[in-house]
């Protein structure tokens, strides 16, 4: 039978969508049920990652250390993985998710910018932990780059590849070229996918990376996550156990972990909406959305106008800083148009 | 004529080379010796083309004629600076402006603490991202006392050179250091972003404050960053103020832009443009010290 591991990040994407509130009751709650239903890894923090909390992202209520702390104690068969996009995070913020419990690290890079993530990869396979390379923004690469970059991230230690849709932005076409093309790349590494529903495709588009060989995939409870969400843990565990792959998890303990724990927690609809689709089709990073929304509302511009400002502008993961100026740009051209 | 004071440059490649051209408009300084170690350098052979002398035997041909400089530039790396060039500099009794991330001198920039430094024989750049965000935290801070700084940092991916993407972690915690102790912030925190977009997009910088009090007006603080930045402009012409000072919820932010003056560097590469100009800035405040002490200031 046939295996695909799950990571879920309801812990780590969805603190986007919660304005990185989450509490230690709230992770140590999720962790459990996580762990009862047997999912591969549980990634918790920031959702910039381990050393996230800054203002260009929002501050989180909680430390890395107490959330993390927190998600080891439910945690044993599951591992405990955290996020570190260096340039934000630093070996030092590894060391100490380390410390608490962590024992798998995924390092971000944008794309094409591996090489900056070398030493962190480094260090995580000396601390002895599972060490994935992920790539944000994939959709802004070709699958032949991406995968000269994964061979570049094999060099460096790298245990898996992650090939992330960070905005919501591909097609099944485009997963299942950017996995073929890494796995040609790098056959003995195992290919993972993180997917965001954007453009409505959160569930098909890990389906077509795992027809193409995909052997991880991302979800999150109730698809909660940036943007719009990202695929949800449960409705994939119960479409690949129907298809007949083995997950290694109880999904209707995912259904019942995410309706106990998860679904109180949700304050907006996680439908599609226009602004999300906007997001999704220009390609903007999905943590972008909710601050969009806000800067639009502050400033009395369209939240379109602001997407197609940042498309423009071709940001990357990160620049966050970007919203303001381009709501200040349109406001002032509002006012001018109006005197 | 107004007397010039001779600068050599150690390092002859893209960052050597746009530092001499910069010395070569210098009215205080003289571009008087190109140092490499590649007898086929490019830069070498530009310094030639210029008139200026120039040797691929390394340090040892300043050993050997230390009359061709008194302020030396080094643009090689942090190894050899700290190892090799730093000691056999002050043995020299040279003045050394170091850009690599050596930090063997005291860390420097010319609008925060530069008059301070005038009698230091060896001062260091900090990193581009210092260079470019401390003078605006420094200047926020006299206008309002700051408890926290954060600095966001965006550069083209072509314009990071391997020394800066392999050492992240090295160059955040020495550009956080300098907001803390050139800037005189209680904290500091430091984030940088390569965006790999063609066209490459210039430096930018997005700084966030956290006052120690709301009792100030921000029109005193967008005064004193206006004047901080108008003098940066003096040796940095690129150097824009993308979004000045806005107050929300209680956090000051500030937005700077950065493009070079593309003198052999491309213009993108404002971070690269804003370490040889204030390079070259620090050695004409420098030269400027000499020639005043020798009477030889017009």
């Amino acid at each position: 039978m046939r295996r695909v591991r799950i990571i879920d990040t309801t812990l780590r994407d969805g603190s986007h969508a919660m304005h990185h509130q989450y509490t230690p009751e709230h992770v140590f709650n999720i962790c459990s049920g996580l762990e009862k239903a047997g999912v591969y890894a549980v990634e918790v923090g920031h959702g910039a990652g381990a050393g996230g909390s800054v203002l260009q992202f929002g501050l989180a209520k909680h430390s890395d250390r107490e959330l993390l702390t927190a998600a080891a104690r439910a945690l044993s068969r599951s591992k405990l993985a955290v996020l570190l996009v260096p340039g934000l995070g630093t070996m030092e913020d590894l060391k100490l998710a380390y410390e608490c419990g962590a024992r798998m690290v995924r390092v971000a890079v944008h794309c094409t910018e591996v090489d900056v993530g070398a030493q962190h990869i480094r260090l995580g396979k000396e601390l002895g932990m599972e060490v994935a390379a992920f790539f944000m923004m994939s959709h802004m690469t070709t699958p032949e780059a991406l995968a000269a970059q994964a061979k570049m991230a094999q060099g460096y230690g790298a245990d898996m590849i992650y090939i992330a849709d960070s905005s919501g932005a591909q097609t099944p076409h485009d997963m299942e070229a950017r996995v073929r093309a890494v796995q040609k790349e790098v056959p003995n590494l195992p290919i993972g996918v993180h997917c965001h529903n954007n453009l409505g495709l959160g569930v098909a588009n890990p389906l077509a990376a795992v027809d193409a060989g995909a052997e991880l995939i991302d979800g999150a409870l109730e698809g909660w996550g940036a943007g719009c969400g990202n695929t949800s843990t449960q409705v994939v565990a119960a479409v690949l156990h129907k298809m007949g792959i083995d997950t290694g998890t109880d999904w209707y303990e995912l259904v019942e972990t995410g309706e106990r724990y998860v679904r109180p927690l949700i304050n907006r609809s996680l439908e599609v909406t226009n602004e999300a689709l906007i997001l999704g089709y220009t390609g903007i990073y999905s943590s972008f959305y909710l601050r969009v929304l806000e800067a639009a509302e502050q400033y009395g511009v369209s939240p379109k106008l602001i997407f197609e400002g940042l498309g423009r502008r071709k940001v990357v993961g990160g620049q966050e800083d970007v919203i303001l100026d381009v709501a200040l740009e349109l406001q002032r051209q509002k006012e001018a148009a109006v005197s | 004529m107004q007397k010039r004071i001779k600068v050599g440059i150690l390092g002859p490649g893209n960052i050597g080379t746009d530092l001499m051209y910069k010395v070569l408009r210098s009215p205080l300084l003289e571009m008087s010796v190109m140092i490499g170690i590649d007898p086929t350098s490019e830069g070498l052979n530009r310094a030639r083309k210029e008139g200026v002398v120039a040797s691929d035997q390394g340090i040892d041909f300043l050993v050997q004629n230390p009359d061709l400089a008194e302020i030396v530039i080094d643009a090689t790396t942090a190894r050899a600076h700290s190892e090799v060039n730093a000691p056999l500099l002050k043995k020299l009794g040279k003045i050394a402006i170091d850009l690599t991330p050596a930090a063997v001198g005291k860390m420097a920039t010319p609008m925060v603490n530069m008059k301070d430094c005038l009698n230091e024989e060896n001062v260091n750049l900090i990193t581009c991202g210092g260079q470019a965000t401390t003078p605006i935290v420094y200047a926020i801070n006299q206008a309002v006392p700051v408890e926290y700084a954060e600095v966001i940092t965006t550069v083209a991916s072509d314009s990071a050179g391997p020394g800066t993407r392999n050492n992240i972690d090295e160059y955040t915690r020495t550009t956080a250091n300098a907001l803390m102790k050139l800037a005189g912030v209680g904290r500091a925190k430091v984030m940088t972003i390569f965006n790999p977009a063609i066209p490459q997009m210039p430096m930018r910088n997005t700084i966030f404050c956290i006052p120690k009090t709301s009792d100030f007006r921000i029109e005193a603080v967008i005064q004193a960053v206006q004047e901080m930045a108008r003098k940066i402009q003096e040796y940095v012409p690129g150097y824009q103020l993308t979004v000045a000072p806005v107050i929300d919820r209680g956090i000051i932010t500030t937005t700077v832009t950065i493009e070079g003056a593309g003198d052999f560097l491309p213009k993108y590469s404002g971070n690269l443009d804003i370490e040889t100009a204030s390079a070259v800035k620090m050695a004409e405040m420098f030269a400027e010290k000499l020639l005043k002490e020798r009477g030889e200031v017009a």
